[in-house]
C-alpha cells in the first residue's frame, strides 16, 4: 500500500527512483566515475575492497548506484547485489586489450542471471583518452553486444571519467529508457 | 491501565519470544529500496538480541543476512548505520565474505566523515579486515590515535590491540603514536581543577580512559621487552607519584597519568617488572608505598593489594597496605569496604598477625548491611581472633546465617572448620554452632561444607568426638540429600566402630535402612558390615550386626540385598574381614583414572586381556586424605586469589613445586605422563612399552634463576636406564636448537655398567616453552644395580630470534654453544617405585620371610639428631613410609620407621630402620630389609652405603 502510494506520488512531481549496479573488471575507473557522478571532481581511489554506494541526482531521478569492487575475489560477490536492479553499467577499460575477452566473460555470465533478465544495460567504455583506446564499435564487437539476447536493452557509450566526458550522455539513455517503459 | 499493561507485556513477550527463523524472513526488508531506517533499526536490534541471547545461525544463514545488511549502507540515517556497524561486527565471525563492507567502512572511517561514523566504523573494521589488507589503513589508523577526540582516539586504540594478536608487526610501529596518545594533554578533566575555560575544551568529558587504552596497547607492544617495560613504569610513576596529590594532574605534569584506571594498569604492571626482575623490588616497593597514597580510592586499592599478595614485602611495607586498607573499611561505599575486606581477608590467610590491627573496624563491619562485606568481616576476623573473641563472634555469625546466600554460608562453613583446628578447647562452641546451620535451611554445597566441618572435629578425637558423630547422625535422620547421607553413612562406618558405644550409631544407621531410599540403604549396608567387621567387635556386636544383614537380605532393591549378602559372607571369618574390609590402602586415584583411560582408549587392549590392577600404585587411606586435604586449600586459595594481582601461571606452579619437594616419597603421579611421552619417541619406545619405574621427582641440575633450566628424570627399564632432561629457555631473545646433554661417565666402573644407545636431541626450544631430551644407557649386566655418575653438558646451537613471536631471525645461522650443568647420577633408588603396602610392618613382613632379608647396622657419626639422619635416608631409599606419622620421631634416642615400596616396580619391598642416637657417637641405625626379590634387598642397603 506504501509503496503504491509513493509511486503514484513520483509519477505527480515526476521523480522517480532508479537501482544500478555498476561492475567490470578491476581498475576499470568504476570508483572514479562514481564520484565524479557524486561529487563533480577526481578523487584519488584505492582498489575497493567491497563496494561504495551513492546517490546521484540526474534529470529528476535518483540514481542509486552500488559500485562493487572488480577484483577476482570479489567478483563472485556480486550477485548478492542483482536483485531488484533496473540498470547495469558495466565499464571496460579501452586500453586493456589484454583482457577484454575475460570483460566479455564476465558480462556474458552476469546477463544469463535470471535476477538481471529486465535490467537495462549501459556499457561505458572508459578510458578514451588514452592513444591507444578501443573505440566504441570495437568494444562494442569484442564484447558480443550484438548477439544478446534480443529482449536485452543495451547501450555502448564511449567515456572518460577524469574529464567527465559521456558520464552524463549515459545517464541521459538509462533516464530516457526508464521513462518509456518499455521494458 | 490494564490495556497499557497489556502492551506492555505484549512488548517484552515479543522479545522474549523472538523467532530466529521469522526474523531473517523479516530480514528480507533490508533489500528493499527506498530502505526504511526505523523499521530496519528495530529489526537489526532484533537480530542483536538473538545473538546476544546464544543463538546459533548458521554460515549460510549469517552470509545471507550479511549481504542484506550491507545494502543498508545506501542510507545514511545516522543510528541505522551504528546498528549497522554493530551487527556486521557479531556477524564477522559467523558470516563469509564479511570483506565485502571493507571498502565502506574505510570511508565511514575518513576524517571528513561525522565523529560517531568514524568511532565505530574503526572499531567495526578491525573485526572483519584481513591482516594482509592492514598497511591499506595503517595511515588513518595512525593518525586516529593521536586525534584529541577521546572517542575517536579510543576507538582507534581499542582497535589496535585487538588487531595486535595477528598483525603484530604492523601494530608494533605504532608505538610513537600509541605514546603521544598516552602523554597527550588532558582534554578536559585536569582544567576543572583550576577553572579551566571552556574554550580550551573540545568534547566534555570526564574520563581519561584514552589514557587507559593507550596504556594497556603500548603495554602489549612491550610487553616482552623488560627493560622497555621497566621504563614506561618508571616515567609514568615518576611524576604521576610526587606530581600527585592535590594537584589533581592538571599542572603541567606531562606524562602523568590522569585516568584512574590506567593508574591501575600500572601498579599491575610494576607489580609483573618486579616479579620477572626481583633486583628492582626495593625501588618498586617504594614506588607501591607511594600509591598507598594516591587520591583515587581504585588506585590505592589496588596498590594496597598488590603489596598484600607480594611475596617480597616486608612487614613494614604490608603494614602500610593495611593502614590504607584499615581507612577503606570505614568508607561510605560498599564497593570499596569490599575491596578492603576481601584483601584483608586474603591476607588473613597467610599473615594473620598483619591483619590484627584492623580488629577494631572489622568488627564494626559485622553488622554491616552489605551481607558479603559482613561475611567477609566474619571469617577475617576468625582468622586474626584469639581464643577470646572467637566466642562473641560465633554468636554473631548464629545472628545472620539465615540472612546470607549460600555461598557465604560456604566460606564461614570453611572458616569455621579452619578455627577447630586452630582451637582444639573450643571445640563444643563449634559443634554447636554448626550443630544449629545444619538444621537450618540451605542448599548442597553449603550442607556439605559443614558436615565436612563437623566430620573435621570427629576426627580430631578428643571429647567432641562422640558429640560430632551424634551430630551426624542426627543429621542423617532428615537429610534431603543423598549423596551426603551416603558420606555421612561411610564416615560413620569408619569412625563408630572405634567409638565405645558402637551400638548407638548401628541404631541410626539401621534406621536409614527402614527409611531411606535404595542408594542410602546401601550405603548404610556397608556401614553395618564396617561395624560387624571391626576388629573390637565383641560377639555379641557382631552377631547383632550379623542379624540386622540378615534381615537386609530381603530388601526390594538388587544392590542392597547384593551388599547385605557380600557382607555377612566376608565377616564371617576373621580372614576375609581384614582383607577386605579393614584394608587401609587405596589405590592412587589419579593412576587408576589415567590407567582406566588408556585402557579404554587402546581398542585391542580389551582383547588382550583384563584390565591390571597390579600397575596402579597404592596409597595408604591417611595419604589419601592428606592429598584431599591440599587439594581442598588449593581449591580455596584459587576462589579467594582468583584475580590476583600477580596470577601468574609461574606462581602456583613453583609453590606446588616447593610443596611436591617437601613431602615424603610417595609414589610419581607423573609417571603415567612420563610413559605417554616416552612411548611417543620411536627410539624410546622400542625399549619397552613403559619403564618399569620412573623418578618420583625431577631432580634440579641447575640453579633455579638461570639462563637455562634443566631438571632430571630417570626411568628404569628391563635392560636399560633413559634420562630425560626437561629445558627450559629463559631468555626470550633466543631460539635454541639442537639442544642435546652429553653425559660423560665419572669414572670406569660406570662406563664399564652402562653403555650408551641414544641419545634424543630437542630440535628447537623456545622461550618459556619446556622441552625434554633423552639420553639412554643400556644396562650392561642387568642383574647388577648401576651406580654411576656422569658429569652433564648441556650442548645447543643458540639463533637470535623476535621475542614476540618466537621464531629465529632469517639468515642467523647461530652458533654452538654449552653449558655446564651439575652431574647426574643413577643408584639403587632409582629401582626402586615408592608403593603403599598395607600391613607392611608385621603381616608383610613375615610373609615375605627372613630368607630375603638382608640387615646391616651404620654408625653414622655424622648426624646429630635422628630426624636428620631420618630425612636423609628416607631420601636415600626413595621409598614410601608406611605410616606417614612415624617421619616425625617423637622420642630423641630411639625410633624407628618402616618403608615400603615395589623393586622394579613389581617385587615388593620393605625397609625397617631402628635408630638410636647418643650424644658423641652420633646416630646408629640398622637397617633390615625383605623383598620379593633377593637381590632387592641387598641394594636396598647398598644404597645407604
Amino acid at each position: 500500500m506504501g509503496l503504491s502510494i509513493s509511486k503514484l506520488f513520483d509519477n505527480f512531481f515526476g521523480k522517480k527512483e532508479m537501482r544500478i549496479l555498476m561492475v567490470g573488471l578491476d581498475a576499470a575507473g568504476k570508483t572514479t566515475i562514481l564520484y565524479k557522478l557524486k561529487l563533480g571532481e577526481i578523487v584519488t581511489t584505492i582498489p575497493t575492497i567491497g563496494f561504495n554506494v551513492e546517490t546521484v541526482e540526474y534529470k529528476k531521478i535518483s540514481f542509486t548506484v552500488w559500485d562493487v569492487g572488480g577484483q577476482d575475489k570479489i567478483r563472485p560477490l556480486w550477485r548478492h547485489y542483482f536483485q531488484n536492479t533496473q540498470g547495469i553499467i558495466f565499464v571496460v577499460d579501452s586500453n586493456d586489450r589484454d583482457r577484454i575477452g575475460e570483460a566479455r566473460e564476465e558480462l556474458q555470465r552476469m546477463l544469463n542471471e535470471d535476477e538481471l533478465r529486465d535490467a537495462l544495460l549501459l556499457v561505458f567504455a572508459n578510458k578514451q583518452d588514452l592513444p591507444n583506446a578501443m573505440n566504441a564499435a570495437e568494444i562494442t564487437e569484442k564484447l558480443g553486444l550484438p548477439s544478446l539476447h534480443k529482449n536485452r536493452t543495451w547501450y555502448i557509450q564511449s567515456t572518460c571519467a577524469t574529464s567527465g566526458d559521456g558520464l552524463y550522455e549515459g545517464l541521459e539513455w538509462l533516464s530516457n529508457t526508464i521513462k518509456s517503459g518499455n521494458h | 491501565m490494564s490495556r497499557k499493561k497489556d502492551e506492555d507485556s505484549d512488548e517484552l513477550g515479543a522479545l522474549m519470544n523472538l523467532d530466529h527463523s521469522v526474523v531473517l524472513q523479516e530480514a528480507r526488508v533490508f533489500n528493499e529500496t527506498p530502505v526504511r531506517p526505523r523499521h530496519s533499526r528495530l529489526l537489526l536490534a532484533k537480530i542483536l538480541f538473538l545473538l546476544y541471547r546464544g543463538d546459533t545461525m548458521s554460515t549460510a544463514e549469517a552470509t545471507n543476512l550479511f549481504f542484506s545488511i550491507t545494502k543498508l549502507f545506501q542510507c545514511t540515517d545516522m543510528s541505522l548505520r551504528q546498528m549497522v556497524y554493530l551487527t556486521i561486527r557479531e556477524l564477522s565471525t559467523i558470516s563469509e565474505d564479511v570483506i565485502m563492507v571493507t571498502s565502506s567502512l574505510m570511508k565511514d572511517m575518513q576524517p571528513n566523515s561525522e565523529i560517531t561514523y568514524r568511532a565505530n566504523a574503526m572499531r567495526a573494521l578491525c573485526k572483519i579486515i584481513e591482516p594482509s589488507m592492514l598497511p591499506g589503513i595503517e595511515r588513518f589508523l595512525k593518525s586516529a590515535i593521536v586525534e584529541k577526540t577521546p572517542s575517536i582516539a579510543s576507538a582507534a586504540l581499542v582497535s589496535s590491540l585487538h588487531l595486535f594478536g595477528e598483525a603484530k608487526d604492523v601494530v608494533r610501529r605504532w608505538g610513537n603514536e600509541v605514546s603521544e596518545a598516552l602523554g597527550g594533554k588532558a582534554v578536559a578533566q585536569g582544567s576543572s581543577f583550576f577553572g579551566g575555560s571552556a574554550s580550551q575544551r573540545q568534547v566534555a568529558s570526564t574520563s581519561n580512559i584514552v589514557q587507559y587504552h593507550a596504556l594497556g596497547l603500548l603495554y602489549a607492544i612491550r610487553q616482552h621487552d623488560r627493560v622497555a617495560v621497566l621504563k614506561l613504569v618508571q616515567s609514568l610513576s615518576g611524576q604521576g607519584g610526587r606530581g600527585g596529590g592535590w594537584m589533581g594532574g592538571g599542572g603541567g605534569g606531562g606524562s602523568a597519568l590522569r585516568s584512574n584506571a590506567a593508574q591501575v594498569m600500572l601498579v599491575r604492571y610494576a607489580v609483573r617488572v618486579m616479579e620477572n626482575d626481583p633486583g628492582l623490588t626495593a625501588q618498586l616497593h617504594a614506588l607501591l608505598e607511594e600509591w598507598l597514597k594516591h587520591r583515587s580510592d581504585m588506585v590505592s586499592l589496588e596498590a594496597a593489594r598488590a603489596v598484600c599478595q607480594l611475596g617480597s614485602a616486608t612487614g613494614g611495607q604490608v603494614a602500610a597496605a593495611v593502614g590504607a586498607l584499615q581507612v577503606f573499611l570505614s568508607s561510605p561505599r560498599a564497593a570499596v569496604r569490599f575491596a578492603a575486606i576481601r584483601t584483608l581477608n586474603a591476607l588473613a590467610r597467610t599473615q594473620a598477625a598483619a591483619v590484627a590491627p584492623c580488629n577494631v573496624d572489622m568488627e564494626g563491619l559485622i553488622t554491616d548491611s552489605n551481607r558479603s562485606v559482613a561475611t567477609f568481616a566474619i571469617t577475617t576476623l576468625l582468622k586474626t581472633g584469639n581464643e577470646a573473641s572467637v566466642e562473641r563472634l560465633m554468636k554473631q555469625m548464629q545472628g545472620f546465617m539465615s540472612e546470607i546466600s549460600d555461598e557465604f554460608k560456604i566460606v564461614v562453613a570453611e572458616a569455621v572448620r579452619s578455627l577447630c583446628a586452630k582451637f582444639p578447647s573450643k571445640h563444643g562452641l563449634f559443634l554447636g554452632f554448626l550443630a544449629g546451620v545444619l538444621r537450618d535451611e540451605g542448599g548442597f554445597e553449603f550442607k556439605r561444607a559443614a558436615i565436612e566441618a563437623v566430620m573435621d572435629l570427629a576426627r580430631q578425637g578428643g571429647e567432641s568426638r562422640e558429640a560430632a558423630l551424634a551430630q551426624l547422625c542426627e543429621f542423617i535422620e532428615d537429610c534431603e540429600f543423598s549423596k551426603l547421607s551416603v558420606r555421612v553413612l561411610h564416615f560413620l562406618g569408619d569412625e563408630g566402630p572405634a567409638t565405645a558405644r558402637p551400638s548407638v550409631y548401628i541404631r541410626h544407621i539401621y534406621n536409614r535402612v527402614v527409611l531411606e531410599n535404595a542408594v542410602v540403604r546401601a550405603a548404610a549396608v556397608s556401614a553395618l558390615a564396617k561395624f560387624g567387621a571391626a576388629p573390637r567387635a565383641d560377639a555379641a556386636l557382631q552377631r547383632s550386626v550379623r542379624v540386622l544383614l540378615t534381615r537386609c537380605l530381603d530388601d526390594r532393591d538388587d544392590e542392597v540385598r547384593d551388599r547385605a549378602a557380600w557382607a555377612l559372607r566376608m565377616t564371617a571369618a576373621d580372614a576375609t574381614r581384614a582383607k577386605y574390609v579393614r584394608d587401609d590402602s587405596t589405590f592412587s586415584l589419579p593412576v587408576l583414572e589415567r590407567r582406566l583411560v588408556e585402557y579404554c582408549a587402546d581398542a585391542g587392549a580389551a582383547a588382550r586381556g583384563r584390565f591390571s590392577f597390579g600397575a596402579v600404585p597404592r596409597v595408604s587411606r591417611a595419604q589419601e586424605a592428606d592429598a584431599r586435604q591440599r587439594e581442598r586449600l588449593d581449591a580455596m586459595d584459587a576462589v579467594l586469589t582468583g584475580s590476583a594481582v600477580s596470577a601468574g601461571p609461574a606462581a602456583p606452579a613453583t609453590a606446588s613445586a616447593a610443596a611436591a619437594a617437601a613431602e615424603p616419597a610417595t609414589f610419581s603421579a607423573a609417571a603415567p605422563l612420563y610413559a605417554a611421552q616416552l612411548a611417543a619417541i620411536p627410539a624410546l619406545a622400542a625399549l619397552g612399552a613403559q619403564p618399569l619405574v620412573s623418578s618420583a621427582r625431577a631432580v634440579a641440575l641447575t640453579e633455579a634463576e638461570t639462563e637455562y633450566v634443566v631438571r632430571c628424570v630417570k626411568h628404569v627399564y628391563e635392560h636399560h636406564v633413559v634420562f630425560q632432561f626437561d629445558v627450559t629457555n629463559t631468555i626470550a631473545e633466543q631460539v635454541l636448537e639442537q639442544v642435546e646433554v652429553a653425559m660423560e661417565p665419572a669414572d670406569d666402573d660406570a662406563a664399564a655398567a652402562l653403555r650408551p644407545v641414544v641419545a634424543v636431541p630437542i630440535p628447537e626450544l623456545r622461550f618459556d616453552a619446556p622441552a625434554s631430551a633423552y639420553v639412554a644407557f643400556e644396562r650392561v649386566d642387568p642383574a647388577v644395580v648401576p651406580v654411576a655418575a656422569f658429569a652433564c653438558t648441556l650442548r645447543f646451537v643458540v639463533k637470535e630470534c623476535d621475542p614476540a613471536t618466537g621464531a629465529p631471525e632469517d639468515g642467523d645461522d647461530g652458533f654452538e654453544d654449552e653449558y655446564s650443568l651439575e652431574p647426574a647420577d643413577v643408584g639403587a633408588a632409582d629401582f626402586m617405585e615408592p608403593a603403599y603396602l598395607p600391613d607392611a610392618a608385621a603381616g608383610l613382613w613375615d610373609a615375605l620371610g627372613a630368607d630375603s632379608e638382608a640387615v646391616e647396622t651404620f654408625a653414622l657419626a655424622s648426624f646429630d639428631s635422628i630426624e636428620d639422619c631420618l630425612a636423609r635416608v628416607c631420601e636415600l631409599l626413595a621409598m614410601s613410609p608406611a605410616d606417614p606419622a612415624a617421619l616425625k620421631p617423637r622420642s630423641k634416642a630411639a625410633h624407628q620407621a618402616v618403608f615400603t615400596g615395589k623393586w622394579l616396580g613389581r617385587a615388593r619391598t620393605v625397609a625397617r630402620t631402628r635408630m638410636t642416637y647418643q650424644k658423641g657417637s652420633g646416630v646408629t641405625m640398622e637397617l633390615a630389609v625383605r623383598s620379593e626379590d633377593a637381590d632387592a634387598s641387598e641394594a636396598v642397603v647398598g644404597a645407604i652405603a
